[in-house]
């Protein structure tokens, strides 16, 4: 290969470029600019044509001081000339020229378009090659209507050669990300196999000559990223020879990640590594081989402790979706040491956050106490960057694995202690909605928020909660004349000067609602909200509290104070907002894989007692309470077809028409919908466009999903709508409400929509997501089912073998059993079908059936109106490969619905 | 995809930028001086890998220059480190300095759309990348 000399074929060039390398300050660069600039008009303007070579030189002059930062307003028409020249060095500077500074001069566009359409009429590979690469530069939507029907017929051409159909290809894609409407896939498709293949063309070329890329001793790794990656768009095949394959194949690449590096360039590993982290994503995707779940987590295990920060890294943020996993989970937490390690010895900061999402996503009950000790203590190190996201995941971790409210409370006041600043409003306002919902903690939270104020120096934040608390429940400790009325008083007022003025708003609060609690400090209160620095307070909320609190003490019999200054009632019971915020923070898209699963049916998801009527006679403590009240977003509209958004409104009636109609259910639903009947989590729909994710919770009755809305586009989605339909059947039956999403969804960008779920009686039928919206100029339609089942409010019952037969001999009415005999879909694995039956929901019942081959299960389905228990025996015939599966429930849809669910899943 | 490719030297000097989505030129430049700030404060301990914005930065340091492609989250993160190494300007410009790219810079153009295109790598394979640039050379 010769070596390129400097600016060869240009001296012009390499002289102007030289001469601004040499200015020594700015202005000296602009003088020399505007000399060139000058010169080169005068060139344009004259009278004698230029040559091709000098009108190259000048337009490349031009670009170069473009590119230095300076503004150009001449010479497209120069560049537009050199299109049409035959040399390829004229025309290459004239589009490079068109590619940098577009314009979106009309005129020169008709002349630009022209030229292009020339070059690909040129059946010059060379020539064809800078039009496409031209076209996918710009990518413009005037370029996709002028080219977006020509592509496609160069891509199947016979006589057009492989590196310019690569070109066509990506050419094509771009097109089809800017403007899809109006690239013809649908004429094309079947036509062009390529086209399916979109980004993925260079395969075509790859496969013929394998050595060319062999990257250091790795068998074309870009392909094999790209292939696996292509495989991610997809669910796990049905096929089980497909399926057995595919299995070999991330086996051999799960192998090989073990065998001796072929060289000790970094290269090599990298390249390597490269495809076994896309082959692990693929195994995260499929999300149902539990043996290659459990070997991609060992394997990242490895390299959790590997000496290359970037295999660290990477291992860290794999793993979080690992622990995702229900097969997997277990596995990841054995890791649990080396996390909290690498979150204290990890240099760069960006590795430490992983660590940190890293267990979050690993956290459960059994190893909540030491992941959030862990994280406290990092807390009080840790960057800025990332404290207030730690504070929220604290926070969350601490409410969910609360087995303990007292750990919760101390944990809380921890945060406060060490990262006060960072402790937002909803942390505060969540461990007083929690407090004032559970009285076995109220004791305790008031004893512990007044041996934490008696610090010297406490956070604002330590001061609104233990007002707050002792205002409420200063009572539960006021027997300890440690803790005497008047102590208590005095130890809040002894901060109430330092604090701002919402902070003492919410402290003279507390102070009538001592009045109430203890008529002996009522005196010492009074003369305190008499005194001038509160009642001619300059603060108009201040003045207002003193004034009106004042006469409230002095006017109202005990009763009424009694009355008005109750306790506050319990909080309804709503999703965290904490939770909200975090994800908020860290963006839809990222916290998916942060946001909690279900992994532990008993798990208290809120930690509330039964949501509680709000209006009861008591007045709310004014300013906090107001907020606190006011937490939760807005009511829960009914589940139906949200009203469509105010402004759009007139263009989404014009398109009503086809809006009104649901669409058909999306072919594969069906299958998906199976999916989702063992587990709670996943990918329910996939196509071109949009990905919809689940995950969900349910408890007793009561359920939660999220649904997430992946736009996979580049593209907004406009007028974005899904809506839930119950039959007239199901309707009675089950409970659904949802608020209206953002009708716009921005490209790459992912939408959340909570559904809150109600089982009222048992149900057959599954509700329907449907989900319409504009994409560039077309209508959207899609319907699934949403794998809303009965099994979902399943809660396990652990029963001896001699109870379960005696119930067993209880339901033995012809009505009470179902049986379904079944041939395997798939492969009889012991240990999948326990998986399948606990993800089912039932308890699984070791050594209750003499024979060992068996499975037995007991759970009881909880609906609002009633508890039906449920008993399931399962038999595999390993010879036949057949199942036999027996349901006896005391209520025959019950059993019948349970057996057809469960059968599908073997 | 790609959103985008940088080139720049230590001062921040960008001697290469090849954008794969709409931008106009404030938000070009705002996001040349961030990636700038971004990776040069990081040393050889560091990962390879930024976040920003909604994306992540895939970067390597080559003597004063800095190769970083922006792209996509779920994207895979080592084989774009492996597509930068990967990158023929070494073998086409003989020990490529930072000189060669100022004075080629047109010449830089053609190189990455050879090997990447509308945001995606189009070929890997350094023996067609260089026997093509090869031929279009002989064209001059």
């Amino acid at each position: 290969m010769p070596a390129v000399s400097k600016g060869d074929g240009m001296r012009g060039l390499a002289v102007f470029i030289s001469d601004i390398r040499n200015c020594k300050s700015k202005e000296a660069e602009i003088k020399r600019i505007n000399k060139e600039l000058a010169n080169i008009r005068s060139k344009f303007k004259g009278d004698k044509a230029l040559d091709g070579y000098s009108k190259k030189k000048y337009v490349c002059k031009l670009l170069f001081i473009f590119l230095l930062g300076h503004d150009i307003d001449f010479g497209h028409m120069e560049a537009v000339n050199l299109l049409s020249s035959n040399r390829y060095t004229e025309k290459q500077i004239g589009y490079l020229f068109i590619s940098v500074l577009v314009n979106s001069n009309s005129e020169l566009i008709r002349l630009i378009n022209n030229a292009i359409k020339n070059d690909l009429a040129s059946r010059n590979p060379t020539f064809m090659g800078l039009a496409l690469h031209c076209i996918a530069s710009v990518g413009s939507r005037e370029m996709a209507e002028a080219f977006a029907g020509e592509i496609p017929k160069v891509l199947v051409a016979g006589d057009t050669m492989d590196s310019v159909k690569q070109s066509a290809a990506l050419c094509l894609l771009r097109l089809y990300r800017t403007s899809p409407d109006l690239v013809p896939m649908g004429d094309w498709t079947s036509r062009v196999v390529h086209l399916l293949n979109d980004q993925h063309l260079i395969v075509t070329s790859a496969s013929t000559d394998l050595q060319d890329y062999t990257y250091y001793f790795v068998p074309a790794p870009w392909l094999s990223v790209k292939l696996l990656r292509l495989l991610q768009c997809y669910p796990p095949p049905e096929d089980p020879a497909v399926r057995g394959r595919l299995t070999e194949c991330l086996e051999t690449i799960l192998n090989k990640a073990q065998e001796p590096p072929k060289s000790k360039k970094v290269q090599h590993s990298n390249a390597k590594n490269a495809v076994l982290f896309e082959a692990i994503s693929l195994i995260i995707h499929h999300d149902s081989e539990p043996n290659l779940l459990v070997r991609a987590c060992n394997q990242l295990g490895q390299f959790l402790q590997h000496r290359e920060t970037n295999l660290r890294y990477l291992a860290l943020e794999s793993m979080c979706t690992l622990a995702s996993s229900e097969f997997s989970h277990e596995a990841v937490k054995t890791h649990i040491e080396t996390v909290i390690n690498a979150l204290k010895t990890e240099r760069d900061v960006s590795v430490r956050q992983r660590a940190v999402d890293l267990l979050y996503a690993m956290c459960d009950r059994s190893n909540a106490p030491q992941i959030v000790a862990e994280m406290l203590s990092y807390l009080e190190t840790a960057d800025y960057s990332i404290r207030e996201e730690i504070v929220l995941k604290v926070a969350i971790l601490a409410e969910k694995y609360a087995v303990d409210y007292t750990w919760y409370v101390d944990t809380i006041l921890n945060l406060i202690r060490i990262a006060g600043d960072y402790v937002s409003e909803e942390v505060w306002y969540r461990v007083i909605q929690i407090v004032i919902n559970r009285d076995d903690v109220q004791g305790y939270a008031a004893k512990t928020v007044f041996e934490a104020l008696q610090a010297p120096a406490c956070h604002e934040n330590l001061v609104k909660v233990g007002g707050y608390i002792l205002g409420e429940f200063g009572n539960l400790i006021a027997g300890d004349p440690r803790s005497s009325p008047l102590i208590q008083f005095h130890l809040l007022h002894s901060k109430f000067h330092l604090c701002s003025v919402p902070t003492r708003a919410l402290l003279l609060s507390t102070y009538i609602k001592f009045v109430n609690l203890f008529p002996e400090v009522k005196p010492t209160i009074q003369d305190v909200l008499r005194s001038d620095s509160q009642l001619r307070n300059a603060d108009v909320e201040l003045q207002q509290r003193a004034v009106e609190y004042l006469r409230l003490s002095t006017v109202a019999s005990t009763d009424i104070l009694a009355t008005v200054l109750e306790e506050m009632p319990p909080f309804p019971e709503r999703e965290s907002s904490i939770l909200a915020k975090l994800k908020k923070k860290k963006g839809p898209s990222t916290v998916t894989d942060l946001e909690d699963t279900k992994r532990d049916r008993s798990v208290d998801v809120n930690g509330g007692p039964e949501p509680a009527p709000a209006s009861t006679s008591a007045v709310s403590t004014p300013s906090p309470s107001a907020d606190l009240l006011g937490l939760g977003a807005a009511p829960p509209a009914p589940a139906g077809p949200p009203p469509s958004s105010g402004g759009s409104g007139l263009l989404v009636d014009v398109f009503s028409d086809s809006a009104s109609v649901v669409a058909p259910l999306a072919p594969g639903s069906e299958d998906n919908f199976a999916r989702f009947v063992c587990k709670n989590n996943g990918v329910l729909f996939e196509n071109q466009l949009l990905q919809i994710g689940l995950k969900s919770e349910f408890r007793q009755n009561l359920g939660r999903m999220f649904i997430f809305y992946g736009n996979k586009t580049s593209t907004q989605f406009l007028n974005f709508t899904p809506t839930l339909i119950c039959s007239d059947d199901l309707q009675p039956n089950l409970n659904l409400q949802t608020k209206p999403v953002d009708p716009t969804v921005e490209g790459g960008a992912q939408v959340q929509q909570v559904v809150n779920i109600e089982c009222v009686s048992d149900f057959t039928e599954a509700p329907v997501l449907n989900i319409q919206f504009r994409y560039g100029g077309t209508f959207q339609n899609v319907s699934v089912q949403l794998p809303i089942t009965l099994n979902k409010f399943f809660q396990p019952t652990e029963m001896a073998s001699q109870d379960f037969f005696q119930r067993w001999k209880q339901l033995s009415n012809p009505q009470q059993e179902v049986q379904n005999i079944f041939k395997a879909k798939h492969p009889m694995d012991t240990e999948v079908t326990k998986a399948k039956i606990i993800g089912f929901g039932s308890a699984l019942l070791e050594e209750v059936d003499p024979n060992p081959a068996n499975f037995v299960g007991a759970g009881i389905i909880h609906t609002k109106t009633t508890q039906i228990g449920c008993l399931l025996r399962l038999e595999p015939n390993l010879q036949a490969q057949m199942y036999r599966l027996t349901l006896r429930t005391s209520k025959e849809a019950v059993s019948q619905r349970l057996c057809e669910l469960l059968s599908a899943q073997f | 995809m790609i959103r985008f490719i940088l080139i720049q030297n230590r001062a921040g000097k960008t001697r290469l930028a090849k954008w794969y989505m709409q931008f106009d030129d404030d938000e070009k430049q705002k996001l040349i001086e961030e990636v700038h700030a971004v990776v040069t404060v990081r040393d050889a301990k560091h990962t390879n890998f930024v976040e920003f914005r909604n994306f992540k930065i895939i970067y390597r340091r080559y003597a004063g220059l800095y190769f970083c492609i922006c792209v996509d989250v779920n994207d895979n993160n080592l084989a774009y480190l492996e597509a930068i190494h990967n990158f023929v300007l070494n073998e086409y410009f003989h020990n490529v300095c930072e000189l060669d790219l100022v004075f080629n810079f047109y010449k830089v153009y053609t190189v990455v759309d050879e090997m990447f295109l509308a945001g995606e790598i189009r070929e890997t394979s350094q023996t067609k990348v260089l026997k093509q640039l090869l031929m279009l050379q002989s064209l001059e």
